[in-house]
């Protein structure tokens, strides 16, 4: 029994760090331009297959493309922003929202036009995994979790010691004050959507390391993020990172009590309750 | 005179489709135009109203519910009495979150419904759906696009009766400013139910008559794309708050949509892996050029005068 839980609970720290990294960057877009990206879970799809390219295309280990993929994903969210969120930001949010919605099934369509449908593997063969007593760890897995720690470590930084960081982080605070106080808006916005892409596209190389690329792999995810962003409250990287950790084993350990196929409606469920009791978020305080 | 024949069963097929997505866009019309309730969950309650007119209609039903063999009205009226303490439940949950909130909400409801169907399959035979649900009265396919277009004409009615009514102007007031609405003494948190409820049920409507028209239903029908993607479209398209605009978007988004079939033909299958992929690429980028240069639809909403103003 235990050991089960204990093995559930590893899971659940890959999944929860894989979400964590897409609900920085969705909860750093909800914070500094007021909506819900519902491309987000998409955006990571389209870093996975970028990765893919770089795999597939030029043969080289998906950690060495993991950078390249994440450029690429960090130009297409400036990109997609530059050409269509600009011009309708000024209207009203829910028209973002709405703008978002078919981003995300435009995403979709490309990846399924230039890759197929069907489910792909960065790397073939099976990856003998490491026994501890009772448990097994993938090498992946091990290498999943370090990485996106250090990316983690890397945004922390860009937070609390760049200039742009510290205009971000004041422009998800308030955003009136922030303006009259001479932030750069435009290009405020611009970074939070090259480092929201960029770490999309992580998440979603992981997810594709961890499983399998298919064009719909990120669209399923993106409810986890979502919750996680919320449980973390709006605005809150560092709160995003816990509700992903949190979201991500509550996900793997329900399976002990319900169908697995379920995951998703945990995740949601956690959400729920969160807007019901604590719309604020779980954790309080300063960004 | 067989191709005659053909282009008017076409049509026909045609435009009964076109009427349920009427109904659908109706539906969304009465929370999001008149209330401003963002709901992208509509998916979700289109599943429930077929399922539960498939379930209580059809004649026979080998390891799932169903097999009572209820008349279509029935059929229809159990739909909508399922949806209500649904929809009740739903908003009652999500009644007083913010707009964005309420998106990821609804969004993930739907999800949730389609998963239920799609697992629980002594109810709904899980992946494999249920047959045999037949046409009313005897009907075809013309006399059921008759009965369609009459239930389009009648909610059309019913929505624009409500729309002009005290009930309707108290929606609008809290869609355009909700403390104000508030300070007037006026129950948002009632009214913003009741909203939601009605949509739902307007919706379950649709999907009752949707599982008449094809005969058969499965979870894969209620992909948020057909569902939710493609009436969001025709609202926004048709102009939201607009009824007519409502049923107008439908009408012309669907040609749009059925003409990206002929184009994605048209195109070299060679540069074009996945044809349905292409069309909705299509139709995607439409929604974006409508958003950008034409947010308020073909339609837009006629706001009344301002007292004074017109002189």
């Amino acid at each position: 029994m235990w050991i089960e839980v204990t093995q559930l609970f590893l899971n659940g720290l890959l999944l929860g760090s894989i979400l964590a990294l897409g609900a920085v960057g969705a909860t750093m877009i909800f914070g500094v331009l007021r909506f819900a990206h519902f491309a987000h879970g998409d955006l990571m799809t389209m870093g996975a297959y970028f990765a893919l390219l770089v795999v597939v295309g030029l043969n080289l280990p998906v950690m060495v493309a993991l950078p390249i993929a994440m450029l690429m994903t960090a130009a297409l969210a400036v990109g997609i922003d530059q050409v269509v969120y600009r011009r309708i930001r000024r209207v009203q949010p829910v028209i973002l929202l709405i703008s978002s919605f078919a981003t995300a099934l435009i995403l979709r369509a490309v990846v399924q036009m230039i890759w197929g449908s069907s489910n792909q593997v960065y790397a073939t063969g099976i990856q003998l995994p490491w026994r501890l007593g009772p448990l097994t760890i993938k090498p992946d897995h091990v290498l999943i979790f370090c990485t996106a720690t250090l990316l983690v470590i890397a945004v922390h930084l860009f937070l609390s010691r760049t200039r742009m960081g510290k205009a971000m982080r004041a422009m998800s605070d308030n955003m009136n004050l922030a303006l009259i106080t001479g932030i750069p808006a435009d290009r405020v916005i611009m970074w939070t959507w090259a480092i929201g892409g960029a770490l999309a596209a992580a998440a979603g190389v992981f997810l594709g390391m961890d499983t399998r690329l298919h064009p719909v792999m990120g669209w399923t995810l993106l409810l986890p993020v979502f919750a996680a962003t919320i449980v973390g409250g709006i605005g809150r990287p560092y709160g995003a990172i816990f509700g992903g950790l949190l979201i991500g084993c509550a996900m793997e350990l329900s399976t002990l009590i319900i169908p697995g196929a379920y995951k998703p409606a945990v995740a949601f469920a956690i959400m729920i309750l969160t807007l019901i009791f604590r719309p604020q978020g779980i954790i309080k305080g300063a960004l | 005179m067989m191709e005659l024949s053909g282009l008017i069963s076409y049509a026909v097929f045609f435009l009964t489709l076109v009427g349920i997505y009427a109904i659908l866009t109706l539906g969304l019309n009465v929370q999001w135009g008149m209330t401003g309730q963002f709901n992208i969950g509509i998916a979700g309650f289109f599943a429930v109203g077929a399922y539960s007119a498939a379930i209580l209609t059809t004649d026979r039903a080998d390891g799932w519910l169903g097999g009572f063999g209820l008349p279509f009205p029935a059929g229809l009226a159990g739909a909508i009495l399922i949806t209500i303490p649904i929809a009740w439940v739903i908003g009652r949950i999500t009644a007083n979150l913010r707009t964005d909130y309420l998106a990821i909400a609804t969004i993930g409801i739907a999800e949730i419904i389609r998963l239920f169907f799609l697992n629980e399959s002594w109810l709904s035979n899980g992946v494999r759906g249920i047959p045999g649900i037949s046409k009313p009265f005897g009907l075809g396919n013309t006399g059921y696009l008759f009965l369609v277009v009459g239930l389009v004409v009648a909610v059309y009615l019913l929505v624009e009766v409500a729309r002009r009514s005290p009930w309707g102007r108290v929606l609008r007031a809290i869609r355009d400013n909700e403390p104000a609405t508030a300070a007037a003494g006026k129950n948002i948190a009632h009214f913003r139910l009741q909203a939601f409820v009605v949509g739902s049920c307007i919706m379950a409507l649709a999907g009752a008559l949707y599982a008449h028209f094809v005969g058969f239903i499965s979870p894969e029908a209620f992909r948020p794309l057909y569902g939710t993607f493609l009436v969001w479209v025709m609202l926004i398209a048709g102009g939201s708050g607009n009824n007519l605009g409502a049923i107008l978007g439908a009408l012309v988004v669907w040609l749009v949509w059925s003409s990206t079939e002929m184009l994605a033909g048209l195109m070299p299958s060679g540069l074009v892996a996945s044809e349905s992929a292409f069309r909705i690429f299509l139709i995607g980028v439409l929604l974006q050029i409508i958003l950008v240069t034409r947010p308020s639809g073909l339609l837009p909403e006629r706001r009344p005068p301002l007292p004074g103003r017109d002189k």
